[in-house]
C-alpha cells in the first residue's frame, strides 16, 4: 500500500541538488449521484432527457444537480425534453490533452434542448468543425439501446438535425 | 508581543440559529447539495429569515473529501446566491469560516451571516487522504495512518503519568452514553469503561473505543450582531471571545502531551480573564471539545483549565459523530444550542485541525453579551 | 466603523513554468521574505497569517498551510486558509485586510501561491467524474464559447484578442518577475500561433506557472510609523461577490456579480467615473479577450464598446490613458492561486511607486481585480496614495 517514492537527482554527482521527489498518489472514491441526478440518469437509461422544473422560478434544469442554483430549493417536477436543441455558442477544440478520446479538432458546444432553460456542454460530430454556427439545430445520437446506462456516455454526441438555424433572438438569453 | 490589537470594544455577535443533519456512517442517497439544502432551509426557518436577510455567506470544506477540485462551488447552489452575495470559503473546518464571518461582523457594516460546512467522510479512503495533509517531502511519502499518529500522542500522554488507558475508556464511555440523549449522534451506547477496555488495540495504546466514527454530515448557523440578534432569537448565544492558533507541523518539534496553541487561543478568547488560568480554574456550564481521539479530550481539558464540574461534550462530541470539516463547527453549534435552549449560561467550544491537534480554535459563549456568567469557584 | 488599512510591503517570486530550485515552503518564503523586507519588519512582528491557493490537488497536498505554518512564521499565531477558486489570491488579501479593518490585528502577512509543476494541473482539473460525459476541453473549452458569445454580441473584430496578447507580453518585458519574456512578440506571431480552442489561440492564453505573492497589511498606526522606504498604499474600498456557476438566463459575458462587486468597491472609494478616476488597473485576464469583456463589466466602457477601448490603445502602458496590466498580467504569469493576489499586489506597487520599468507616472489610485470559477467569484480593491 505504501510507496516510498523515487528521488531524481538533477545531475550525475551525488552532491547534486534533489529537484524532484515523486510520490505516486492513488485515491479511490465512491460517488453518490444524489436523488435528483439519479432521476435524470434513470431517464437517460431509457433514452430520454428528463429535466426538472424549479417550483419557485419554474425554470427547467437539465442535467439537474439537486437544486435550483438561484432559489436554493430542490427541483422537483420532472419534465421530458426534446431530443433536439440549439447550439447557443461553441468552441473548436484543437488542443491535445491527457485522457482525450476524441480526434481533434472537434466542436464543443453549449446545447439548449427544446423545453429546457439552461444549455449544457456537448460534443458535435458528423460535420466539419468549420461548419458549426451559433443557432445551429442539433439532435442527440445515442449508443445502441442495449448499451444505454446510468451515464451521460449513453449519448454518443449531437449532430445537425437538418432544421433551419434558430434566430439569435430566441437563444440570446442563454449565452 | 500581543497578537491582538489594542481595540477595546468587541461588537457583540451571537449564534442565533443552528441546524444539522443527523450524522450517519454513509449518506447513500443524497449528494452534498441535497444534504445541505434542508439544513440551510431549517437554519433560516428557525428564525423566520431568508437568504436575502444575510449580509455574508461563508463556508468550510475540503476538495479531498469530495474527490473533485472546486467542490465548494457546486455546494453553493444549496443556498442559491442570487442576486449575487458577499461570499467566501475556507479550505478548513467550518469553525474557521465562522471566525471569518465574526471578523467581518466586527466592522459594523453587516449585521448577519450564514456559515455552513459539509463533510462526507464515507466516499474516500480517509487514512490515505489524511496522510496527504502531512509534510509532502518527509512524511506523506510514508503514508502514515492518522490513527498511528494519534497513538503517538496518546502514548506521549501516558508517558507523562497524567493519564492511563482507563482514562481514555472513561472518556469514550461517557461520550457515547451522553450521545444517547443527542438525536443527531451517530454512535451512542451505554457501556462501562471496564467493558471498553476489553476492546482490541487498533494501534496501541488506542483501542477501538478511543477512535472517532467515520461520518457524513452537514451543519449551518446564522450569526447576528447586537439588536438584530435580540430581534431574531429569544436567547442568543453571544460570542464573548474567539481566537485560534497553529503549532509547528513537525511532530518532533512539539510536546504532543500538551496543546499550547489551544491555551493561546483560550487566552485570546478571554477564557481566563474572569477565572485566571490556574489548573481547574475555568468554570463554565458546558464545554464542547473537538477531540476526535479520546486522549485528546484530556489534553484539551488541561490546556483550557477546565474545572471538574464542567459538563464536557454533552452531545457526545467527536467520538459520537466526526464528519471532517464539520465536527469543529458542530462543537460551536452544540455549545450555542445549550445556551439558546436555556440549559446553560456559559460555554466554551473548541475546534481542531491537522494531525495531533496542530491547529486549534476556541470560542467562548455566554447568555449575556457582556461576558461569561461564571459560577463561583 | 472599520479601521483604516494599508499595504506596507510587497513581495513576489520570479515566476516560471518549473521552480525546481525551491520546495513549496521555499517558494512561499521567497515571496513572504521579500514582503517583510519591503515593510521593514521581521517574521516575529507579524500578528496573523492568511494564505490562499487554488485547488489542493494541484500539488497533491491536502491543506498545505498546515505543513507551511513553520515556514511562514505562523507558529503560535492565527493562520487562515482561503480558497475561492481563481479569485482566491484577491479574496485572500481581502480576508487579511478585514483582520486589520475589524481592529483584530495590526500587522497581517498574506500569501498566495501555486506550484503547478509539482503535480499535473490538467489531471487535477480533469478528475474523472462518474455520471457525466468525459470532460471535453479543459478551462479554455469552458471560456471559449463565452468569448464567442461576446464577439457575437459586441461585433468585435477577430484581431482584438491578438492586440491584448501582444500588449501584455510587451509589458511583461518590463517586469523582471514575469514568467513569459517573449522578446520578439508580434501581432503576426500571436495570429499565427495554433488555434487551441477556436476562437482562442495559443498565445492568447495564460501560461501555467510556479510562483507566489505576499503582502504585509497594516493598521493606520503601524502604516504611519512604518520604516519602509515606500509610502503605504491605503485601501479605499474592497469587495467580494459570488453568483452560481450556471443558471437559467445567466449572463456569463457580463456577470452580475462582477457588476455588483465593482459598484460596491467604487462606492466605497468614491469613484463615479472609473476611466477618469483610476490611474492604472491590474485586472485578471487569463485569455486575451477578457480585457474588453472586463472593460465593460468594470465600467471603463459602455456595454459592447470595450473592444474599441482596447483597439484605441487606451489600455497600453505606452501612451494609454488607462493602462491595464502593466506587469504583463495573468497572460504573462499564472501561478493560479497567486494570480489574483499579484493583481492586488501590482496595484499596490503602482500606488507606492515601486513598479520600476512598468511604473505608470503619477499614480494616485489603482484597481486590483480577480475573478474565478465560471466567471462567478469576484474580488476587487481600490488603493490610493492618500489616507482615506
Amino acid at each position: 500500500m505504501s510507496d516510498p517514492g523515487t528521488i531524481t537527482d538533477s545531475g550525475s554527482s551525488g552532491e547534486a541538488p534533489v529537484t524532484m521527489l515523486a510520490t505516486p498518489i492513488r485515491l479511490d472514491y465512491q460517488y453518490t449521484a444524489g436523488l435528483s441526478q439519479s432521476r435524470f440518469l434513470q431517464g437517460i437509461a431509457q433514452g430520454k432527457f428528463i429535466g426538472q422544473r424549479c417550483p419557485a422560478c419554474h425554470k427547467v434544469y437539465v442535467p439537474p444537480r439537486g437544486s435550483c442554483p438561484t432559489d436554493g430549493v430542490a427541483t422537483t417536477d420532472p419534465v421530458e425534453l426534446s431530443n433536439s436543441g440549439t447550439v447557443t455558442t461553441y468552441c473548436v477544440v484543437n488542443v491535445p490533452f491527457q485522457g482525450q478520446s476524441i480526434e481533434i479538432p472537434y466542436i464543443c458546444a453549449q446545447i439548449l434542448l427544446d423545453g429546457a432553460n439552461i444549455a449544457f456542454m456537448g460534443l458535435i460530430q458528423e460535420l466539419p468543425a468549420t461548419d458549426v454556427r451559433m443557432g445551429m439545430r442539433v439532435e442527440a445520437v445515442w449508443l445502441p439501446k442495449d448499451q444505454w446506462g446510468l451515464t451521460m456516455a449513453s449519448v454518443k454526441y449531437f449532430r445537425p438535425n437538418g432544421e433551419p438555424d434558430a434566430d439569435y433572438e430566441t437563444f440570446k438569453e442563454y449565452l | 508581543m500581543s497578537a491582538a490589537a489594542g481595540r477595546a470594544t468587541v461588537r457583540p455577535v451571537a449564534v442565533v440559529s443552528a441546524a444539522q443533519t443527523k450524522s450517519v456512517r454513509r449518506e447513500d442517497h443524497r449528494n452534498e447539495v441535497e444534504m445541505l439544502m434542508p439544513v440551510v432551509t431549517d437554519v433560516f426557518a428557525n428564525i423566520g429569515v431568508t437568504k436575502a436577510d444575510m449580509g455574508f455567506v461563508c463556508s468550510g470544506s475540503t476538495d479531498y473529501l469530495v474527490g473533485a477540485p472546486f467542490s465548494f462551488v457546486m455546494a453553493l447552489d444549496a443556498v442559491g446566491v442570487w442576486p449575487p452575495m458577499r461570499e467566501s470559503h475556507v479550505e478548513m473546518d467550518g469553525a474557521w469560516a465562522l471566525y471569518e464571518a465574526w471578523t467581518l461582523l466586527q466592522e459594523g457594516e453587516i449585521d448577519t451571516a450564514l456559515v455552513y460546512s459539509f463533510g462526507r467522510s464515507s466516499p474516500s479512503q480517509l487514512d490515505r487522504i489524511l496522510a496527504l495533509q502531512l509534510d509532502p517531502y518527509y512524511m506523506a511519502p510514508m503514508w502514515p495512518d492518522p490513527v498511528a499518529l494519534a497513538a503517538l500522542q496518546a502514548q506521549a500522554l501516558i508517558d507523562t503519568g497524567k493519564a492511563t488507558e482507563k482514562d481514555f475508556a472513561a472518556v469514550a464511555a461517557r461520550s457515547r452514553r451522553d450521545a444517547l440523549r443527542n438525536p443527531n449522534a451517530q454512535v451512542a451506547k451505554d457501556q462501562s469503561p471496564d467493558d471498553l477496555l476489553r476492546d482490541d488495540y487498533v494501534v496501541a495504546p488506542l483501542r477501538r473505543h478511543a477512535l472517532p466514527p467515520i461520518t457524513d454530515g452537514v451543519v449551518a448557523v446564522v450569526l447576528a450582531a447586537e439588536d438584530r440578534a435580540r430581534d431574531l432569537c429569544e436567547r442568543p448565544a453571544w460570542i464573548t471571545g474567539i481566537d485560534h492558533r497553529i503549532e509547528a507541523h513537525a511532530l518532533g518539534a512539539r510536546d504532543l502531551a500538551q496543546s499550547p496553541s489551544t491555551r493561546l487561543a483560550a487566552q485570546g478568547a478571554g477564557v481566563f480573564d474572569a477565572s485566571g488560568d490556574a489548573p481547574g480554574a475555568v468554570h463554565v456550564d458546558v464545554a464542547e471539545l473537538h477531540a476526535p481521539f479520546a486522549p485528546q479530550e484530556l489534553i484539551l481539558r488541561e490546556a483550557l483549565g477546565l474545572a471538574d464540574s464542567v459538563a464536557v461534550n454533552p452531545s457526545g462530541g467527536a467520538l459520537a459523530a466526526n464528519a471532517l470539516m464539520v465536527a469543529g463547527l458542530l462543537r460551536i453549534v452544540e455549545a450555542a444550542s445549550r445556551i439558546m435552549d436555556g440549559s446553560a449560561r456559559s460555554a466554551i467550544a473548541h475546534a481542531t485541525s491537522g494531525p495531533c491537534l496542530q491547529q486549534n480554535l476556541v470560542c467562548a459563549l455566554a447568555a449575556e453579551p457582556s461576558g461569561p456568567a461564571r459560577k463561583g469557584a | 466603523m472599520a479601521e483604516r488599512c494599508a499595504v506596507i510591503g510587497v513581495g513576489q517570486t520570479k515566476h516560471a513554468s518549473k521552480r525546481e530550485d525551491v520546495s513549496i515552503a521555499g517558494l512561499v518564503r521567497e515571496a513572504a521574505g521579500r514582503a517583510l523586507e519591503d515593510a521593514g519588519l521581521d517574521w516575529a512582528d507579524i500578528d496573523a497569517v492568511v494564505i490562499g491557493k487554488a485547488p489542493d490537488m494541484f500539488e497533491g497536498v491536502m491543506m498545505p498551510e498546515l505543513y507551511l505554518a513553520s515556514a511562514l512564521g505562523a507558529v503560535g499565531k492565527p493562520m487562515l486558509r482561503v480558497h475561492t477558486a481563481g479569485s482566491v489570491g484577491g479574496s485572500t488579501a481581502i480576508v487579511a485586510a478585514h483582520l486589520v479593518a475589524s481592529g483584530r490585528h495590526e500587522r497581517v502577512l498574506t500569501v498566495a501561491f501555486e506550484k503547478q509543476s509539482d503535480s499535473d494541473a490538467m489531471w487535477a482539473l480533469s478528475v474523472p467524474q462518474p455520471f457525466s460525459a468525459p470532460l471535453l476541453a479543459g478551462a479554455g473549452g469552458f471560456f471559449a464559447p463565452i468569448i464567442r458569445a461576446y464577439m457575437r454580441r459586441s461585433g468585435a473584430p477577430d484581431h482584438i484578442g491578438i492586440l491584448v496578447a501582444v500588449k501584455d507580453r510587451l509589458q511583461a518585458l518590463k517586469n523582471p518577475y514575469a514568467h513569459l519574456h517573449i522578446e520578439d512578440i508580434s501581432f503576426d506571431m500571436v495570429k499565427d500561433s495554433i488555434m487551441l480552442w477556436d476562437p482562442i489561440r495559443y498565445l492568447e492564453t495564460c501560461p501555467s506557472s510556479d510562483g507566489a505573492a505576499a503582502m504585509v497589511l497594516a493598521s493606520e498606526r503601524v502604516a504611519e510609523s512604518s520604516t519602509s522606504s515606500r509610502p503605504p498604499a491605503w485601501i479605499h474600498g474592497m469587495a467580494m461577490r459570488s453568483e452560481p456557476t450556471m443558471f437559467a438566463g445567466r449572463d456569463q459575458v457580463n456577470p452580475q456579480a462582477g457588476l455588483d462587486c465593482a459598484a460596491d468597491v467604487y462606492h466605497q472609494a468614491g469613484i463615479t467615473e472609473p476611466r477618469r478616476q483610476i490611474d492604472v488597473a491590474e485586472v485578471y485576464v487569463p485569455f486575451s479577450w477578457f480585457e474588453p469583456m472586463w472593460l465593460e463589466n468594470l465600467g471603463f466602457a459602455e456595454k459592447g464598446d470595450g473592444w474599441k477601448l482596447t483597439e484605441s490603445g487606451a489600455t497600453a502602458l505606452d501612451g494609454g490613458d488607462i493602462p491595464w496590466n502593466c506587469s504583463g498580467g495573468v497572460l504573462s504569469s499564472n501561478p493560479i492561486g497567486a494570480s489574483g493576489m499579484l493583481r492586488f499586489l501590482e496595484a499596490a506597487m503602482q500606488v507606492r511607486g515601486q513598479a520600476g520599468e512598468h511604473q505608470v507616472e503619477n499614480v494616485r489610485t489603482a484597481l486590483g481585480h480577480a475573478y474565478g470559477g465560471g466567471s462567478q467569484f469576484f474580488a476587487m480593491w481600490v488603493l490610493s496614495t492618500d489616507k482615506p
